[in-house]
């Protein structure tokens, strides 16, 4: 009985006396969300547009938050070396496009998606050459992004206190995804890249340029990876283990399904605001620390009823 | 006329279903034996600690993996961790009966490995591809965890590292420990390798085998023709794991000697991946190529630089080695996505009709 009472019934006894509390710790949960739904988006983004399973996106975000924070040490201003990050990242394009994802073409998904690990390796190598294996502080106050935080009272003496970082990085997710969305739909290169999405030859045959796509989307994911690699790396320091991080976008990416933006979002959301409310309330249970494998395991439980995801197209198989 | 099999009649059944049908892969073979009983006389105490035995290791590693995901077709990414299950059973087993020979301990101890495998197979009845590497994740993060989080796997040790105990068998041979002699370790584990590949080569040329080819090229045809995708599918993800836990509880007691829970991380787990579809997916052979090339490629080239007369920094070496290993992974994917096997089997049909162009 005291087992039950404490799985199924202590915690929300916590939650309801601590309202305050409760109201901070979704907070927290709601802006890692965001930040698991802005890695989940560059995945979501090549893969709609190739087929690719980037496994590198992780890494990209690593890369472009050393890259830049590496540039302004060398002296180079923050608005400059943000341009020139923005650079490095579509030179990465060009060069993934032209060197891995050309040759590789119409090989089967687990080929690819092992090139992008070996580019993982690539850049972590790479990385850890130019700018050196340890952490280092994001040049948030250079970059013009608000830093300190206010606190709001709710009810009676209870206190919410919000990061100002944490703040912008979900507006400046909530922009991205807009832009993203205008994009995708309104424009040329958009429709392009929805046409590639849906079938390779088709969209050869109306003379879209699958390698000149290919070069767009994984710079527009490079922008995605620096975007989040300045907002995570404000909020910790930008250092190789962010790349365990990314890792957590893949239930992300199952729970959205791996085609949809908006999927890509509530996914973040879910996994985020469920792996802070279960690290919380249930993890000293069994000892805390369970963080590391809730998300996967959520993940997990939703797939056995839904294996295509929450916003993914319907499997249908035929024989 | 070096390799070819024209006037070797089969006679018998038996000689039919033989593993090595024709007599110049039973001459090689023999060779190749001859070498790896030969290799500790005459090599180092660091060759065959710090390269031949992992690298055997983790080619039992590698076939394991190959079982599953180039044999049944289910992409994992949790390799690493049943290889973890396997080192912790058998430390705690050796605890619990220091008596009995490690070597049967090592054997039974991939036994817990597969039993949890099957657990975590069990999504694979619904979830398929991408999603189920995905899933396959959260046994890999969830078992890291169980190996930080409980103490009684790792005997209540301050360190939370497990360290192998010295323990003898076979009259008064020192097996496993910090005074273990090279030598015996890489026999020992040469011997359970050979063993062990030899039974998982019938396996998958028999009726489980080609149960899982079948699910693994198209499962709904293989359920429409009789083939029960609970049992095929589990009975991979079982023998998988038993191998990776066997191969996992050597890598601890004969290779590492200590190991944190960090030993058996997502890194492992990948760098297996990477010698399975190097070495080529359904391919047993494959897996040692891949093995030795994904163990030997950066003990290579860290010996490499200083050789050249390149003088650059220890650490410098080790980026660049990662950042080449990286490289060659691509380039390796682009030449020959298939894997070594397949350049194996390419130059096996060149010397069949040599000196001839074709055949």
């Amino acid at each position: 009985m005291d087992v039950l009472y404490s799985v199924l019934v202590d915690p929300f006894v916590q939650m309801a006396e601590m309202p305050d509390f409760l109201l901070q710790v979704l907070w927290e949960g709601f802006v890692a969300g965001v930040l698991y739904a802005l890695i989940a988006l560059g995945f979501v983004l090549i893969y709609k547009a190739s087929g690719v399973f980037n496994f590198a996106q992780g890494i990209m975000v690593v890369f472009a938050g050393l890259t830049l924070v590496g540039l302004h040490e060398k002296g180079v201003p923050a608005y400059l070396a943000l341009i020139l990050t923005i650079g490095v990242m579509g030179l990465l394009a060009l060069a993934v496009e032209r060197f891995v994802m050309r040759p590789l073409v119409n090989q089967p998904d687990i080929i690819l998606l092992m090139s992008t690990i070996g580019l993982t390796y690539f850049l972590v190598g790479f990385g850890e050459f130019v700018f050196g294996g340890e952490p280092k502080q994001m040049i948030t106050e250079e970059l013009g992004l608000p830093t300190g935080s206010s606190a709001f009272e709710i009810g009676d003496g209870g206190l919410l206190i919000l990061q100002h970082i944490d703040i912008a990085a979900a507006v400046i997710a909530l922009i991205m995804v807009g832009v993203l969305a205008v994009f995708f739909n309104k424009t040329r290169i958009g429709r392009a890249l929805r046409a590639v999405a849906d079938d390779h030859q088709a969209a050869l045959s109306v003379g879209i340029s699958l390698n000149q796509i290919w070069a767009i989307v994984w710079f527009a994911a490079g922008i995605v990876a620096l975007t989040t690699g300045i907002m995570w790396g404000a909020r910790s320091d930008v250092s190789f283990a962010l790349e365990i991080i990314a890792f957590k976008a893949l239930p992300v990416l199952i729970l959205g399904g791996f085609t949809s933006i908006p999927g890509a979002i509530v996914g973040g959301l879910i996994i985020g605001v469920g792996e802070k409310i279960g690290e919380i309330y249930w993890g000293p249970l069994v000892g805390g620390g369970i963080e590391s494998w809730l998300a996967y395991m959520i993940a997990l439980i939703f797939l056995l009823f839904r294996p295509q995801g929450l916003f993914g197209e319907r499997i249908i198989e035929r024989v | 006329m070096l390799y070819r099999e024209s006037g070797q009649y089969k006679t018998s059944y038996i000689a039919d279903q033989a593993i090595f049908p024709i007599r110049e892969d039973r001459i090689g073979m023999a060779i190749i034996g001859a070498i790896a009983l030969a290799i500790p006389f005459f090599a180092s105490d660091f060759f065959l600690n710090a390269i031949m035995t992992p690298f055997l290791i983790l080619a039992l590693a590698a076939i394991g993996l190959n079982i599953l995901t180039g044999y049944a077709g289910q992409l994992s990414l949790g390799s690493g961790a049943f290889m973890g299950v396997g080192a912790y059973s058998c430390y705690k087993l050796t605890s619990i009966f220091p008596d009995v020979n490690i070597i049967i301990l090592v054997m039974i101890s991939g036994l817990f490995s597969a039993g949890i495998g099957v657990i975590f197979g069990l999504p694979s009845l619904r979830i398929k591809g991408l999603y189920l590497a995905v899933t396959t994740l959260a046994a890999q993060f969830f078992l890291e965890w169980c190996f930080i989080r409980i103490p009684w796997l790792y005997n209540y040790n301050a360190s939370g590292a497990i360290e192998v105990p010295e323990r003898r068998g076979f009259g008064d041979i020192i097996l496993t420990g910090p005074s273990a002699p090279a030598m015996t370790q890489y026999f020992v584990v040469l011997g359970i390798v050979v063993v062990v590949t030899l039974a998982v080569k019938n396996i998958v040329r028999g009726r489980i085998g080609r149960q899982w080819m079948m699910i693994r090229d198209m499962d709904i045809a293989a359920e429409l023709m009789g083939v029960r995708p609970l049992t095929a599918k589990l009975s991979a993800f079982a023998v998988s794991s038993y191998l990776c836990g066997v191969a996992g509880a050597m890598f601890i007691f004969f290779y590492l000697g200590a190991a944190e829970p960090s030993a058996f991380s997502i890194t492992l787990s990948f760098q297996i991946l990477f010698m399975v579809i190097l070495g080529g997916l359904g391919s047993l052979v494959g897996s040692f190529f891949g093995a030795a090339f994904i163990w030997g490629l950066p003990i290579v080239l860290r010996a490499g630089f200083p050789a050249l007369g390149i003088g650059i920094g220890a650490e410098t070496v080790f980026h660049i080695a990662t950042m080449i290993v990286g490289a060659l992974i691509i380039v390796f994917l682009i030449v020959e996505p298939h894997g070594l096997a397949r350049l194996w089997s390419l130059g096996k049909e060149k010397l069949r009709v040599w000196p001839f162009p074709y055949g």
